[in-house]
């Protein structure tokens, strides 16, 4: 299983690329390996605003379904609209093509509860 | 016991292997106030003589349609069941086997489903169809709940021409969702118009729903409705409970309807004093996420063979659990394999004669009937088989008479409809003889003429 | 194919097209009376824009065709008269032939719904009667027949639970569900508008009184329970569980999918439910028919029998009735009466075993089920391991060690003949096989399952491959379900089955 450092993570198997105030946001390779054959992913409109902790998206696999968390709060400013078509990436590629959203960011304090890769390693070898 | 197997040896063997002293040891994981120490007080077991014997007893407490002259409708209609449908349906390969939940073991019951979805589709006009609801009035009820979803909006309009225990079961399914149900009326003519919706059309409205034929036996017009709700941002939902109407009228899907429901009872379900019967659900490709019940998908085995396999299980309520689509799990499995043996039978010329039969067969009886002194015909618009007649006195009292002539002449409608005080709803299939049609004219002739001269 | 104790060795498989590709132009399966009343009909008096143009897809087919194609497609099913079925929490007991017998006679399926009470008094006593004796069995007061099926008796359970707990002024928020439980519940608790709050079971696999102690408050308007539960273990607190939700002004109500461990051993009513609902297709042996109809009638005690869905069955001097001059029902969740075909056989069914052969149901049912724990038990693992009801729940944790999974292990007893367990239920065992082996079933039955079980442990040792490839014998091999997500066909079309046989021909090329 892949824990890039760099990356930040969330308790709910997201992982956020920080660049300036825009995050970019996508499922770690434990939460696609754990949904399987990844088969349709739903995303959210352009501009809109959500708090942390909100879902903004859903990813199915055959068997399973998850809500996405968004990992901070704030406003989506880019889709990855060729993901949704593609959605087998997810397995393929979760960290790199698979990317889901950008956000700008609003309250950059919050970035203090997500996690560092080791930190996230270990809550999922916990589980 | 003939069901259970276990002789007293075998017994005591699994109990030693077990390494308890009897099967009583095992029940004593129940605390001890929760046993239960003395016998249930059930009636004595009966052998299979006297349980055949107790039970024809019981039947023979009823009168069925066999027995009687009966133009009974209102939502369960009488047809005639192919032989060959019950020989197959009651192949122990089918009645047996549950859920397709191992589809390589369960092909039979798939592609069955599979032919059954693409029948419903095409016969109400739509891109498809899930694998079958419990009945009418639920299916109804649940393609008012996925409008709710798909349009997000809080507003179901619901024509009072419904079948009454449809709306009945619509509301009690609504009941908690914090939403609005408006009922419109119908026109003189017994036929719901746009302008009859026009004031009730805002932009919260998530569907409006019309039935086709409607209670009364009216064939609507839903082409001349659908731009207006469209327009209005909202779903059309056409419902039907005489499925035999799909072999003449134009599909509801082809009028412009989003999600066709309806009693598929029609199709070679037994009457059975009002089910099991089967709930039929079709709607449009784009809206399937939204979708309630079982759907199966075509697909191939590791070897290229054609297979079929339950799809889009992450809607249901085994994996979204409190956000599923539909708490539903059991639907009606062998009821949709009924129905596509019995269409399977009867193809696109079969139902066609059959559901011209039902219109000629009503029509004649229509017309011998309201051509009697003191009997009219409640709406002057075009029906499929059955009709309102209004009399002048009591239905009660002429019902009550033609069941002794052994007539079941039809179903009372005023206590669900003030409004149509005096009226009759009568009903005639391909079961009715051109002498019962008689028959019945010539009982309700007597009957109205002794009360005439009363 | 190896030699193996089950009966699954490959037998006459036929190949069968969809019906639509049989048949030909003209060809027929009707038989329908030639009209008397042609000649002096007039034309059609439906506009003709209301009329159907087109002919709708249905196969042009002779009877035979209909038959031959329908048998065959039954062929590939496995059902219960062909063999062993322990799926889990499913109950998959013989069904009686004399059920079905009784049920086709033509004084019950030819009754209208809409009769006059007069003419059904046989049926009607019929129905008044189940009622009775079903809540007897359950130790509850009254009964309704309608839900058509256990999720719909769910549904029906919450309302009355609602419209009680409104009609002592506050219909509270929440309803707490046991994280063992049936997909249904929390989706029926979503239907009555209720949000779920999720209880976590102990290590013990039972539900601790403190954990409910701890989520009890005035918001909740009731705990849903099943019992005995999803690891097939009786709730041994039960009682008191009841009674912490009952003295803060909570209902509980019970997931009767259960009830075959406890009939004429125990009954729910003594423990303090509220409300049950039975699956008579579970306990009661009607037919499960490829997925139903099922029927789920609802049990309750007598606070919430002012509000049992309307009508309901009554009987005064001589005479049986629906009354439905009920003020405080919840309403009607079905068109007419319920799956009166069903409520027949389970009827029936009662009637042959009376309250000594019931009783005798249970007890085999659990004696069956420690059997199949106690030879297994060293072979899987066992997560919890102490003295089941009717059901046994195993992990593929051993297993998994060499890589095998509970699917594949699934899918390789096809091999030998078997219907799978339940997989992958209860969510809370990793990896669940969840084995309810019945009653009707014979020691030799489950000692050639047990066999079989431990011959395809030992293949996940030593021959991995057999295990990985399964089934091997069915009429077709593992399908593709992620193409059904993705490229999903619902209805065959000419279009869809070209673009079908051309992925099929791709598919070939690239094997």
């Amino acid at each position: 299983m892949n824990y890039p450092e760099g990356l930040k993570y969330t308790n709910e198997h997201e992982w956020v690329k920080l660049e300036g105030n825009v995050a970019t946001v996508g499922i770690t390779d434990y939460a696609q390996d754990q949904l399987g054959d990844i088969v349709y992913l739903e995303l959210p409109e352009m501009n809109k605003q959500y708090e942390q902790g909100e879902t903004f998206g859903v990813v199915e696999s055959t068997k399973s379904v998850s809500d996405l968390y968004m990992p901070i709060t704030g406003k989506v400013t880019a889709i990855n609209e060729p993901l949704i078509d593609a959605p087998e990436k997810i397995n393929e590629d979760p960290y790199g093509e698979a990317w889901m959203i950008k956000i700008e960011l609003s309250k950059l304090s919050q970035l203090e509860t997500l996690l560092n890769a080791n930190e996230y390693q270990n809550q999922v070898s916990n589980s | 016991m003939r069901y259970l197997p276990h002789t007293p040896e075998e017994i005591q063997k699994m109990c030693q292997d077990i390494d308890v002293q009897n099967i009583d040891e095992l029940f004593q994981v129940i605390p001890e106030a929760l046993q239960l120490k003395q016998l249930l007080d059930l009636e004595p077991p009966l052998c299979e003589i006297d349980l055949l014997k107790h039970m024809r007893e019981l039947n023979h407490k009823n009168k069925n349609l066999l027995q009687v002259d009966a133009f009974l409708g209102a939502g369960a209609y009488h047809h005639y069941i192919p032989v060959a449908v019950n020989s197959l349906v009651s192949r122990g390969e089918f009645l047996t086997a549950y859920t397709p939940y191992q589809p390589e073991i369960s092909q039979g019951t798939l592609q069955a489903i599979f032919e059954f979805q693409t029948m419903v589709a095409s016969l109400t006009g739509m891109e498809l169809a899930n694998a079958s609801n419990y009945d009418g009035a639920s299916a109804l009820a649940e393609a008012a709940l996925m409008a709710l979803r798909v349009t997000k909006r809080k507003k179901i309009l619901l024509a009072k021409s419904i079948h009454p225990q449809y709306r009945h079961v619509l509301k009690t399914y609504l009941l908690h969702q914090n939403v609005e149900i408006q009922e419109f009326d119908w026109s003189e003519n017994g036929r719901v118009t746009p302008a009859l919706i026009k004031e009730y059309l805002d932009d919260q409205v998530a569907a409006v729903c019309i039935q086709s034929p409607n209670f009364f036996g009216i064939v609507e017009n839903l082409s001349q409705l659908e731009s207006q709700v469209h327009q209005a941002g909202a779903l059309l939902i056409g419902c039907f409970s005489e499925a035999v109407s799909l072999g003449m009228l134009k599909s509801m899907g082809d009028q412009g309807a989003d999600i066709v429901v309806g009693e598929g009872q029609s199709f070679g379900n037994s009457l059975n004093l009002g089910g099991p019967y089967i709930g039929l659900f079709a709607t449009r490709e784009k809206f399937v996420r939204q979708m309630p019940g079982r759907l199966v998908s075509e697909t191939i085995d590791s070897e290229g063979n054609r297979g079929y396999v339950l799809a889009l299980a992450t809607r249901e309520q085994h994996i979204r659990r409190e956000k599923a689509t539909s708490n539903i799990c059991t639907n009606q499995g062998l009821c949709a394999l009924t129905t596509a043996v019995y269409l399977s039978l009867m193809g696109p010329k079969g139902l066609a004669r059959l559901a011209r039969q039902n219109y000629d067969s009503s029509h004649y009886l229509q017309r011998s009937l309201s051509a009697l002194p003191g009997v009219e015909l409640k709406f002057a618009s075009p029906f499929f088989n059955e009709f309102v007649l209004q009399f002048e006195m009591p239905v009660k009292d002429i019902l009550f008479k033609l069941k002794e002539k052994n007539i079941f002449g039809g179903v009372m409608i005023e206590q669900d409809f003030p409004q149509l005080k005096n009226c009759l709803l009568v009903c005639a299939t391909e079961m009715n003889s051109k002498k019962q049609m008689d028959h019945y004219m010539q009982a309700l002739s007597e009957i109205l003429n002794s009360e005439g001269s009363l | 194919m190896t030699q193996h104790p089950g009966p699954g060795d490959s037998g006459l498989i036929f190949n069968e097209p969809v019906i639509f590709e049989r048949g030909a132009p003209g060809r027929k399966g009707y038989s329908l009376p030639e009209s008397e009343l042609s000649g002096g009909e007039a034309e059609v008096d439906i506009e003709k824009e209301l009329l159907r143009e087109q002919e709708p897809l249905l196969p042009e087919v002779s009877e035979f065709d209909v038959i031959r194609h329908f048998t065959r497609l039954s062929q590939w099913n496995y059902s219960i008269d062909t063999g062993f079925y322990p799926l889990g929490s499913c109950t998959m007991k013989y069904n009686p032939k004399v059920n079905e017998a009784v049920a086709s006679m033509p004084g019950w399926t030819q009754l209208h719904p809409l009769q006059d009470e007069d003419s059904i008094q046989g049926a009607l006593e019929l129905m008044f009667h189940l009622q009775q004796d079903l809540a007897k069995i359950s130790g509850m007061d009254a009964a309704s027949l309608q839900p058509a099926a256990g999720a719909q008796g769910e549904f029906t359970g919450l309302l009355m639970i609602r419209a009680y707990l409104e009609s002592k002024g506050n219909p509270r928020k929440k309803v707490l569900i046991p994280d063992s439980a049936h997909g249904t519940n929390p989706a029926s608790c979503a239907a009555c508008g209720y949000e779920v709050v999720t209880l976590k079971s102990s290590s013990t696999g039972v539900l601790d009184p403190e954990t409910v102690r701890q989520a009890m408050d005035e918001d909740v308007a009731a705990l849903m329970v099943t019992n005995p539960n999803t690891l097939g273990l009786f709730e041994t607190h039960i009682q008191e569980i009841t009674k912490i939700v009952h003295d803060q002004g909570g209902l509980v109500y019970c997931d009767g999918a259960n009830q075959n461990a406890l009939i004429g051993k125990a009954r729910v009513g003594d423990m303090g439910i509220d409300v049950l609902h039975f699956n008579l297709h579970k306990t009661f042996t009607t037919p499960h028919g490829g997925g139903g109809p099922g029927s789920g009638p609802v049990a309750v005690k007598k606070i919430l029998e002012p509000f049992l869905p309307t009508p309901v069955i009554a009987h005064k001097e001589g005479h049986y009735y629906f009354d439905k001059n009920r003020s405080q029902s919840v309403g009607r969740v079905k068109s007419f009466y319920g799956n009166f075909g069903m409520l027949i056989r389970a009827y029936t069914y009662i009637r042959e075993m009376g309250a000594e052969g019931l009783k005798q149901v249970a007890e085999r049912a659990v004696l069956n089920a420690n059997y199949v724990r106690v030879k297994l038990q060293d072979d899987l693992h066992l997560p919890y391991p102490q003295i089941c009801m009717h059901e046994v729940v195993f992990s593929d944790k051993k297993q998994s060690e060499v890589g095998i999974k509970t699917m594949q292990i699934a899918k390789r007893l096809i091999d030998y003949g078997y219907h799978p367990p339940t997989v992958y239920f209860p969510l809370i065992v990793a990896g669940a096989l969840m084995i309810e082996p019945t009653e009707t079933e014979s020691l030799h039955t489950l000692d050639s399952f047990i066999a079989a079980f431990k011959q395809i442990l030992e293949e996940c040792e030593i021959k991995p491959r057999l295990i990985l490839d399964a089934p091997e014998v069915t009429h077709i091999r593992r399908l593709d379900e992620v193409r059904a997500a993705k490229q999903p066909h619902y209805i065959y079309t000419t279009k869809s089955e070209k673009q079908f046989k051309k992925h099929i021909l791709k598919f070939l090329n690239s094997l």
